[in-house]
């Protein structure tokens, strides 16, 4: 690991002051995959201002009927808060199927959504790659990449992201609240990843220094009747291979409202607009379910070794509002 | 960069001056000679490195030293008091949950997170697994001693055996959840 120098701040101006001075520095929360990417020489910070007790660990009701999350709030404690489970129980699903325990006691809210891709090639500095170096080209396209993209991609890159808690956020029409060098900013979270484009090496739409304070949830009466489903290759400790955030309002046999994100299939949590376009108003079954998927799936361009991903976010999307639409078992 | 750190270790309090690239694991195995957590992956993915940081479980290979300044440590060296084995300790034995023993350390620090999550009432993917609980998310959490032989597997994920020593030390678990 390269040498860096170590800061705290009191304050949270304080931190962002610090490393609007440091073009190459970083944020450090938990450190679960900062610390991981600096052994591997792809993160090469210069300064590293600890950011973890810095901002709030409290998740706390808003006036609204909302719930804000604070930034340095460990992923253990905002999987086990009883607002939380009881508005958002998807929150909570998507927190607890990614990661190991250990894991989310370290990890923090803010951490979590800016994690980095798992592309293989992307932690592997002897490969070419364009989010890891720009220009170099993408390995994966023509290599391993039956765990990336089929939404959205670019020439240039086909990873996707690789966090559970964000898809989960999308669905919810999260907001996150930021404290930069040009001052405070709320950002939809359906607006903060981005697509690869040419510019693979962004992830999200923050500029550098801008610091994570908290995440805002608007009140959702339906969301407490929400599931995260997250398909990967093992029963748990497994990245995904595709999840789905679902809450569905359905009164009389009508859908009144919905929320859809799928996980796993592109360079950001993917909000399934269209999807949720078509099922609005319209009457709540399995094939206005499956027609829906369809819709949201047109645009796939999947890889040689990634179309399985087409037809299993299809059915893991059917499969999870037929579920919710039992409602208790 | 160097930084001054102080740690309590298993009871013993210790200052020390590490470069700050220095882990958790790395302080306590190289600066410390306490062996008990071992590193097998180095990366988070294996459970190994295990320890108890401020009474939670966590991956010391993960947590840079200078991040944790002050910190309370418990690694499975400490769990016993007085020369008396701690309950996972002796139930690990009993039922033979180990082969070559590397992973044991950090399966039994674990466990004793674990199973304290579960009393506090944390859910896992399995509690809070389905849709099913019509938005009560989940019931109120476990007590210990219903956790199911799934929830312990769930909930132990993250410490992996090579030796897959698995069916010997879910039950060595249970005993100790089960009382
Ligand atoms: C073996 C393994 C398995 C995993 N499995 C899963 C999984 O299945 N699903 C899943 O979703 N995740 C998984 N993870 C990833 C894990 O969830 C993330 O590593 C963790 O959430 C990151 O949080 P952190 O606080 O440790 O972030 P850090 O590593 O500290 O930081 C991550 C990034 O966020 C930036 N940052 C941190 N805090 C702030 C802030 N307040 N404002 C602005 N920037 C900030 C840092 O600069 C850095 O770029 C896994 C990780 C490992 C090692
Ligand atoms: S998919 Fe993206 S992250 Fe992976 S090798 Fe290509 S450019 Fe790099
Ligand atoms: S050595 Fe820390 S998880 Fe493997
Ligand atoms: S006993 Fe050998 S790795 Fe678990």
């Amino acid at each position: 690991m390269r040498t860096f120098r170590y800061e705290r701040a009191s304050t949270t101006s304080g931190a962002v002051a610090l490393l609007a001075e440091a073009p190459h520095g970083a944020f450090l929360g938990g450190g679960t995959n900062l610390v991981d990417l600096m052994k591997l020489d792809v993160a090469r910070p210069d300064l590293l201002v600890d950011v973890r007790r810095l901002t709030s660990d409290r998740v706390e009701e808003l006036s609204n009927g909302g719930v804000r999350i604070g930034a340095g709030v460990s992923n253990s404690q905002l999987a086990a808060d009883p607002l939380i489970r009881r508005r958002y129980p998807m929150l909570s699903q998507a927190l607890l199927s990614g990661a190991s325990g250990q894991l989310r006691n370290l990890a923090t809210a803010a951490g979590n959504l800016l994690q980095r891709t798992r592309c293989p090639y992307f932690q592997d500095v002897t490969t070419p790659c364009n989010k890891r170096e720009p220009g170099t080209g993408c390995s994966a396209i023509e290599g391993h990449h039956r765990d990336l993209a089929i939404l959205g991609t670019s020439p240039e890159c086909v990873a996707t992201h690789p966090s559970d808690l964000a898809v989960a956020l999308v669905a919810l029409d999260a907001v996150v609240r930021t404290e930069g060098p040009d001052g405070e900013r709320v950002i939809p979270m359906t607006e903060l990843h981005r697509l690869p484009g040419p510019e693979p090496q962004r992830d999200t739409v923050l500029r550098h220094g801008d610091l994570i304070t908290a995440i805002d949830l608007p009140p959702l009466a339906f969301a407490a009747c929400s599931y995260f489903r997250k398909i990967r290759d093992r029963a748990s400790y497994a990245f995904a291979l595709v999840t789905v955030a679902a809450a569905i309002d359905v009164v009389d046999g009508v859908v009144r409202d919905v929320r859809i994100a799928f996980g796993g299939v592109a360079h950001k949590p993917w909000r399934a607009i269209k999807a949720e376009e078509l099922l609005r108003g319209g009457p709540a079954g399995e094939d206005q379910f499956r027609r829906a998927a369809e819709a949201e799936l047109a645009d796939a361009r999947p890889l040689a070794g990634n179309a399985f991903k087409v037809p299993l976010a299809r059915n893991t999307m059917v499969r999870t509002l037929l579920e919710l639409l039992e409602g208790p078992r | 960069m160097e930084a001054e750190v102080t740690f309590r270790v298993d009871g013993t309090s210790h200052r020390l001056t590490v470069d700050v690239r220095t882990t958790v694991l790395d302080a306590l195995r190289e600066r410390l000679g306490n062996t008990s957590a071992k590193k097998g992956c180095d990366h988070g993915q294996c459970g190994a490195c295990t320890v108890l940081l401020d009474g939670q479980r966590v991956n010391s290979c993960l947590a840079l030293a200078v991040a944790h300044d002050g910190a309370e440590i418990v690694t499975a060296a400490g769990l016993a008091s007085d020369g008396e084995l701690h309950p996972l300790q002796r139930a690990f034995i009993r039922h033979d949950a180990f082969q070559c023993g590397y992973c044991t350390p950090g399966q039994i620090v674990s466990a004793v997170g674990m199973l304290r999550e579960a009393e506090a009432g944390w859910p896992s993917a399995v509690t809070a697994g389905q849709p099913a609980d019509g938005g009560s998310g989940g019931s109120d959490g476990p007590t210990v001693g219903i956790l199911t032989d799934d929830e312990v597997r769930e909930r132990m994920s993250g410490n992996l055996c090579r030796c897959a020593a698995y069916a010997n030390i879910v039950p060595a678990i249970q005993e100790v959840a089960r009382g």
